[in-house]
């Protein structure tokens, strides 16, 4: 971790093409990501922004077709799901799913053990544990009864989404892919939600914005805006394109795609 | 590389961890069953006539009885005259006077199940019986139960030492009538548990019974009787393990629990059976029938079961809530893998006023297994203002499995409350990734899942069962999800 420096290539992918039920969802795209950087990809439904979080991530059912992926040196691709989490791969997800019965605070604790782990650190005991995650609390403004409240366990929308940024904050990953993270947030939450990622904006990290709408990005200013489109990155630039696209649409990209 | 169902199968052959057998000369009497066969069971533990005879009337009754085939269960015909109904240790045959007298070889198994026999029992603060195939091995902690009153010793010294006991109570809450099992237990029983609580006695520690077939081709037919007097308090668990065979074993206890006034009884069993191996070959059929009544006033008797093992489990402990005001709770997790079988619930019958019981069922399966709840909730005329929860929730493994849920109810009284809430669900490719993602292992994200979904029974074991429990679990499960 204290050995990436700002500006060094965090994730390299090269031409990767995915296919789900023998359908190409993405299609030669192209990307990298550097340290001390955060990146929004936008785009239109279905253009395959929620399958490239869900192949970073490591989620079975996608055939990947070609290209590749590289992570800090490895082969992502070749890294099983709780090995690519371990290195600090962390995947904000776009549905939460709710597990019964099981505690948050249990859960957190776990997660945060194995990263650790991995990073040749002594596992923490219940009491630094807790002094931890008080602290990340107070930043999401969250009320400490919720640690004992099953995994997402009805939760609202807002909630879990909150839930998700916690559990980043407290895991510290290297990338944050943050999938679709504002949807279902009223103003207030969304605020709480962007000070949390921004707490994470450090030179030694990266975070990786997925989403719909322009709004998160007056919160979470980033430095990279990409359109994502029939499978592949079509434009980038700064923060001015995100305001581009939320003036005129993403037709005008496809069209100028198609006419390149 | 990503989760693949492949991955997933190599973890499945997780092997059965008590599958060893113990090396030791055992006095058996060769398999089959008449008259005879009773008597010299009978003579051999020195009993009083009247248990003799009691033997005689549940043999012949048992004789114009038929296997019953209700449950949701299948399996070949078992042939009741190819198996031996008494084993014993030899070296063991005058009984141990201590802990010293038992066989070291008999020690050394108890130690690689886990039994806290000798110092570990002293630290866990546990006292054990352990039954071996079919008699009593040793029973811990004695004395200091024995100040407090409390009597717990092996069922055979019970009918030496306390016959009046025994006749008052024994076959008064399944009588040997009740049902085909029952009544070939109440012919052949052998050994199994007695404890008496005196009145207003707080037991001071859990008491606790580890049961083990060893022999081969040998049933075990263990009889537990529990009494617990007016205002007693007690809290029981048994645990089961058997050694691996080919061959299907037959397991057919009968265990009674009686709480008088203001009495309590807290049941726990952790049963792992050998379940038989990936392919359904060999395990235990674990026919067993449990009931309690809550015969004084505002008594309470609380059933909690883990069940991970038997080849087939048939099985329902049930409450007679007779007093007035009395409690009966049933609390359960059924794990069935592979090709296990689990037919296994509850009867909670509502005889008193007032009365009340909760019912949690949690069933798990996974590989090609099949897990059914059974209850019964009836609630008599008599049984004014009587309350019923039931909650029963299963959960599956893979699309290989099945969970079934018949739940009776018959209600004759019209100020009765019952409830019934029932849940299905899969372990979801999408909780299992989500715990991946926050790097835990595979094993560990089932545990998780399937701790959390067992939960509510879990906080009902004794603390020092809860994580044997969760291990158990583990053990069973590990890598069951493709």
């Amino acid at each position: 971790m204290s050995n990436i420096h700002k500006g060094d290539v965090i994730l390299q992918i090269s031409g990767l093409t995915v296919k789900v039920q023998g359908r190409r969802i993405l299609n030669g795209l192209n990307l990298t990501v550097r340290a001390g950087e955060v990146h929004a990809i936008m785009g239109p439904n279905g253009a395959g922004k929620s399958t490239l979080s869900q192949v970073l991530a490591g989620r079975a059912d996608y055939e990947i077709v070609a290209g590749s992926a590289v992570y800090l040196g490895e082969d992502l691709l070749a890294l099983a799901p709780e090995e690519r989490a371990r290195r600090g791969l962390f995947l904000g997800f776009q549905y939460p799913v709710e597990i019964p019965g099981v505690n948050n605070v249990y859960l957190l604790k776990a997660a945060l053990n194995a990263r650790r782990r991995q990073l040749g650190l002594q596992e923490l005991d219940a009491f630094e544990f807790l002094a931890i995650v008080k602290d990340k609390m107070a930043l999401m403004q969250m009320d400490e009864s919720f640690l004992k409240r099953g995994v997402n366990e009805g939760f609202s929308g807002g909630e879990k989404k909150r839930n998700e940024i916690l559990q980043m904050t407290v895991l510290e990953p290297t990338l944050a892919i943050l999938d679709e993270t504002d949807s279902g947030l009223d103003i207030d939450a969304l605020k709480v939600v962007a000070n949390g990622v921004n707490s994470l904006r450090t030179d030694n990290r990266a975070v990786v914005l997925v989403t719909h709408y322009q709004r998160l990005l007056d919160h979470i200013v980033p430095d990279h805006v990409h359109v994502l489109a029939a499978g592949r990155i079509l434009k980038s630039g700064d923060r001015g394109l995100a305001l581009e696209l939320e003036r005129r649409g993403y037709d005008w990209v496809l069209e100028e795609a198609n006419a390149a | 590389m990503s989760t693949t169902p492949q991955d997933l199968e190599e973890l499945v052959g997780q092997k059965y961890r008590h599958g060893f057998v113990t090396d030791i000369d055992s006095d058996t009497v060769p398999p089959g069953l008449d008259e005879d066969v009773i008597r010299m069971i009978s003579r051999k533990k020195g009993e009083p006539g009247f248990l003799l005879d009691w033997r005689l009337k549940s043999y012949r009754h048992w004789q114009t009885m038929r296997e019953p085939h209700w449950a949701h269960l299948h399996y070949k015909p078992i042939d009741y005259q190819a198996i031996s109904y008494y084993s014993a240790p030899k070296s063991n045959k005058d009984g141990p006077k201590s802990l010293a007298d038992v066989d070291p070889k008999l020690l050394a198994t108890y130690d690689k199940l886990g039994v806290p026999l000798h110092e570990r029992a002293r630290l866990a603060g546990v006292a054990v019986d352990a039954v071996f195939d079919s008699v009593s091995v040793a029973t811990t902690f004695k004395e200091r139960l024995s100040e407090a009153g409390v009597i717990f010793c092996p069922f055979s010294d019970a009918v030496r030492d306390h016959p009046a006991l025994i006749e008052q109570y024994l076959g008064t809450i399944v009588p040997p009538g009740d049902n085909f099992y029952a009544a070939l237990n109440s012919a052949v029983f052998t050994d199994g548990s007695f404890v008496y609580i005196p009145k207003g006695v707080r037991c001071p520690m859990e008491l606790s019974t580890y049961f083990r077939i060893n022999a081969a081709n040998t049933g075990q037919f263990e009889r537990t009787l529990i009494i617990a007097d007016e205002g007693s308090h007690v809290s029981y668990l048994e645990g089961c393990t058997a050694p691996m065979r080919d061959e299907n074993q037959l397991h057919a206890a009968v265990v009674e629990l009686i709480a008088l006034d203001n009495a309590k009884i807290k049941y726990s069993t952790v049963q792992n059976w050998y379940p038989g191996d990936e392919n359904g070959v060999g395990g235990i059929y674990n026919f067993v029938t449990k009931r309690g009544e809550c015969r004084g006033r505002n008594s309470h008797i609380s059933w909690t079961q883990v069940e991970t093992g038997s080849a087939i489990t048939w099985k329902y402990p049930s409450c007679v809530l007779t007093g007035e005001g009395s409690v009966g709770e049933f609390y359960s997790v059924a794990v069935a893998n592979h090709y296990q079988q689990a037919d296994t619930g509850t009867k909670m019958i509502h005889v008193g006023r007032n009365t009340r019981s909760t019912i949690v069922s949690k069933g798990i399966s996974a590989g090609h297994a099949h897990n059914t709840y059974r209850g019964l909730v009836k609630v008599l005329p008599t049984a004014e203002g009587a309350r019923n929860y039931t909650q029963c929730d299963s959960l599956l493994m893979g699309d290989k499995c099945g969970a079934h849920t018949f739940p009776y109810v018959e209600v004759r009284n019209q100020t009765a409350t019952v409830e019934h809430e029932a849940t299905t669900s899969r372990i979801g490719e999408d909780q299992l990734f989500y715990l991946l993602q926050r790097g835990l292992s595979q094993e560990d994200a089932v545990n998780m899942i399937v701790n959390g979904f067992c939960k509510s029974v879990f906080k009902e074991l004794p603390m020092e069962f809860a994580v044997e429990a969760q291990n158990l679990l583990a053990v069973s499960l590990e890598g069951s999800v493709g």
